[in-house]
């Protein structure tokens, strides 16, 4: 109980939880244990810090070498330490699915001995799960970079996603805080991961029987606001690593402050808004058709997104001549711009338009609050007057501050 | 009126048939009541059948799409669903795209209601928690409790076979319950909470892990909320942590950031007398507190050489200068030897305190720990930062942790130039009270190397004077 309290402790910064984006799987022949959906995956719980619970998060030991200043399990933190066999933590795995508590394994470690060995035992938790145990859940590994690339393939084979952590967006930010890391050793192996994946895919269809790889694909996570990097950076090497490894998602994790910090660290959190508008600045290039560039462009001078207002608001305040959008008769492309219009409002406008003639109060209906959108679109019986050639727009448009407390 | 019921709530095959035969006889919606469970919702009602037919029953026509959702929104636990799917099925014999205006107030509705339902079964297949027990025969058998807000349960019932097909599971619900045995599904009577065993071993390793992967630095209860309302709390047994963990959280914050170095919310010292300042009063780290004086760096202000040791001595905390013992002696004389200036050099420590363990009459020193080096290179940042050195020497792993933020394996690094970002060049060698620990043989070995580090240092800086530039 008590490793498990460090060792979950441990793996809480990564911010990956997701189970879902593989194949479908199921028990029903009655010898293995678990299925998997296509599509969704499933959060078995919420903790009070808003993440879902999926998968069982644990590190495999937090034992370290390496010293990366942002990290809790450094080699000269004074954290206290513990480590699991690769069996017990197939016992735990499997005895929190059965009670349907999680949708499978998300394993890490800490860096013992070489990271080739470190390699080999998580290899050996998933390959006694899926070998011994025909365990046909989601799990996620962690592969570490620095390890024989032969070892990384292995991974894949039995995992549903494997990931590699970028850590920081800059390389001069790796430098400084991960000494022992190197974002051209990090880079190639997710190179390696992503050939190895295409390949197998290649394979598959053209071989029924072709080993499947790492049918979730990789993911990886950077660390906001340990560095100094604005944004705009940000942005421009997430869209980097999406076009070079063909990567399914880029986690953000907003850096907290870690007991046992490192000196070199800033000690005040960024806010986890800034952590949130990058997620929407992610879902702006993923599902509306955002150009890097163009979110890039919605940040202020020094290459910082708006805290206050999100990013698609942000741009369209910026590019107010794109605007006011009409409901009736506007592409998609163009729909999508428009700040507080979500893909689905937007699929069930173009539906009904073919129906009737959209009115204010039919896009109502459709969204959370026509009060946001009103000065960026034309309906039957709206348009916008002048609205959107007024200075004060963004005060108008930008949540109230909260007051503060008085007696706090 | 007509009567149209259904036996039970979740029957979807009973709603279509009647709903077929009433649009067949060209009912309309008005005049039929809906009910489900065997009651009937208006007592004057007639039951069905429905009155004759006419001659030429009317052709019914239903979408895909509205099979899909009449086939979710049926579930709901809302009543007037049933008058609800009847109307809509019955204005799209005329309108047969109708479900596309999602702008359409009924259309709205039972999409809404669809949508609840499925949210409600993702809700279930997430939320049911089962507990292990052996039954009769040994044999170990797992079984929930659980209360959802419609009446998914027969939907459901799929998913638990697919991923636990291997297992014997029960889940007991106030309107049914479902035992799965390897390998038939069963139905069997209302259950209740009582009936499903009250504990379960691993439920507190479970409960464990939930605190544990909260990070109290990411405080979101609304999105908690959201995607786990309260109505679910009572039967999830992790649920019943939450509030001691927010309440907790504000606190655990603020004091790891009061552990760990405020010092960061200010701005980097102005000058050399700030840090002196500054470090006589830092009480960051436990040798800051140990009592001792702290020993400000000494040299130029704009030396091009910076030295750098682990930490003031016995000596250097009484004199308040840094390398006046026998360790600053060594380092002198072999300074001298090959060829470079003290004077000129500005000299300094990793940490700026003395650590030390009382030995009765004597202070032995100890090495400081990485943490307490990492808490103190905020002091060495602002000396570099004001002196602006070309080249550094840093003396053992201590000084070089201190300025390369890792601890460095001397044997392998000492001797040459680690190039910086700024283009500071770090120079590494042994610390001289190394030396004076070693006697015989290794004593001249290493006496050999350290002059060699520092013939290497002096070349570095290029015979040029090492003073002020």
């Amino acid at each position: 109980m008590e490793r498990l309290a460090i060792l979950a402790d441990a793996a809480k910064y990564d911010a990956s939880c997701a189970s879902s984006g593989t194949t479908k799987r199921d028990s029903r022949d009655g010898k293995g244990l678990g299925s998997t959906t296509e599509g969704m995956g499933i959060c078995h719980a919420y903790a009070p810090d808003g993440r879902c619970i999926s998968l069982l998060k644990l590190l495999l030991t937090n034992h370290c070498v390496f010293d990366c200043h942002y990290c809790i399990n450094r080699k000269s933190s004074n954290v206290r330490r513990a480590r699991f066999t690769p069996q017990e933590v197939v016992d735990l795995t499997l005895s929190f699915y059965r009670r349907n508590y999680i949708e499978g394994l998300f394993l890490s470690s800490g860096i013992i001995k070489s990271s080739s060995h470190t390699m080999e035992q998580l290899i050996e938790v998933a390959r006694i799960l899926r070998e011994e145990h025909d365990f046909r859940g989601y799990i996620h590994l962690k592969t570490i970079p620095e390890a024989d690339p032969e070892l990384v393939v292995q991974a894949g084979l039995w995992a549903d996603r494997v990931s590699i952590n970028v850590e920081l967006p800059t390389d001069a930010g790796l430098a400084r805080l991960a000494p022992d890391k190197s974002s051209t050793t990090i880079e190639g192996a997710m190179a390696n991961l992503s050939t190895a994946i295409d390949e197998a895919r290649d394979s598959q269809k053209r071989f029924t029987k072709a080993p499947r790889f790492a049918p979730a694909g990789q993911s990886t996570q950077m660390i906001v606001g340990a560095d100094g990097a604005s944004d705009a950076q940000i942005v421009g090497k997430a869209s980097t690593l999406y076009d070079r490894f063909a990567l399914r998602r880029v986690y953000y994790s907003a850096f907290s402050p870690i007991p046992e910090a490192s000196a070199v660290l800033p000690l005040k959190r960024p806010p986890l808004m800034r952590e949130h508008r990058l997620y929407q600045s992610d879902w702006l290039m993923r599902f509306y058709g955002f150009a890097p560039q163009e979110v890039q462009a919605a940040a202020d001078a020094d290459g910082m997104l708006p805290l206050d207002i999100d990013p698609k608001l942000a741009w369209a305040l910026k590019f107010r001549e794109s605007f006011p959008v009409d409901i009736n008769r506007a592409p998609r492309e163009a729909l999508l711009r428009v700040p507080g219009l979500g893909t689905k409002a937007i699929d069930a406008l173009l539906a009904a338009r073919r129906h009737r003639t959209i009115r204010l109060e039919d896009v109502a209906r459709l969204t959370v609050s026509v009060k946001k959108l009103r000065p960026f679109i034309v309906t039957a019986d709206w348009r916008p007057t002048l609205l959107t050639d007024r200075a004060d727009l963004r005060a108008q448009l930008a949540p109230k501050a909260e007051q503060m407390e008085l007696f706090g | 009126m007509i009567a149209a019921d259904l036996a039970e709530p979740d029957d979807f095959e009973a709603w279509r048939t009647q709903a077929r035969q009433l649009i067949a006889s060209g009912t309309p919606p008005e005049t039929v009541a809906w009910s489900d469970g065997g009651g009937t919702a208006d007592l004057f009602a007639l039951p069905a059948p429905p009155p004759a037919a006419p001659a030429t029953p009317r052709e019914v026509r239903a979408s895909r799409a509205f099979m899909d959702l009449a086939q979710s929104a049926v579930l709901h636990s809302a009543p007037e669903r049933l008058d609800l799917l009847y109307r809509v099925l019955w204005r799209m014999q005329d309108r047969p795209r109708l479900l596309d205006d999602a702008a359409d107030p009924d259309v709205g509705a039972l999409r809404r209601m669809a949508m609840q339902v499925r949210r409600d079964i993702h809700k279930m297949h997430a939320f049911v928690r089962f507990r292990s027990v052996a039954d009769e025969d040994g044999v170990e058998c797992y079984v929930a409790w659980f209360e959802p807000d419609h009446h998914i349960e027969r939907a459901t019932a799929d998913f638990f076979v697919n991923r636990f097909a291997s297992q014997r599971w029960s889940i007991l619900t106030p309107r049914l319950s479902l035992h799965w045995d390897g390998m038939v599904l069963l139905e069997g009577p209302p259950g209740s909470r009582e009936d499903a065993p009250g504990e379960d071993a691993v439920e507190e390793l479970w409960v464990g892990y939930y605190r544990s992967i909260f990070n109290p630095a990411r405080l979101k209860v609304g999105m908690m909320v959201k995607e786990m309302p309260r109505r679910y709390w009572k039967n999830l047994p992790e649920a019943r942590e939450i509030a001691d963990l927010i309440a907790g959280a504000h606190k655990r914050e603020a004091a790891m950031i009061a552990t760990g170095a405020s010092l960061f919310e200010d701005a980097a010292p102005a000058s050399l007398e700030a840090i002196a300042e500054g470090i006589a009063q830092c009480r960051r780290c436990a040798i800051g507190c140990n009592g001792t004086r702290a020993v400000m760096g000494e040299g130029a202000g704009n030396a091009r050489l910076m030295i750098v040791g682990e930490q003031p001595g016995d000596n250097e905390e009484l004199e308040n200068r840094p390398f006046v013992g026998p360790a600053g002696q060594l380092l002198d004389r072999a300074l001298g030897e090959a060829g470079i200036d003290r004077s000129a050099a500005y000299v300094t420590n990793a940490v700026k305190h003395f650590k030390f363990a009382p030995r009765g009459k004597i202070r032995l020193h100890q090495n400081p720990t990485a943490g307490e080096i990492d808490i103190c290179r905020w002091w060495l940042d602002g000396e570099r930062a004001l002196v602006k050195p070309k080249v550094i020497l840093a003396l053992g792993a201590s000084a070089a942790r201190g300025l390369i933020g890792r601890t460095p394996s001397i044997g392998r690094e000492r001797g040459q130039a680690l190039v910086q970002g700024d283009g500071t060049v770090i120079w590494l060698t042994a610390h001289p009270s190394y030396l004076l620990r070693l006697d015989g043989e290794a004593r001249e070995r290493e006496h050999a190397r350290f002059a060699q580090d520092l013939a290497g240092l002096a070349r570095v800086l290029g015979g040029a004077p090492t003073g002020s530039t």
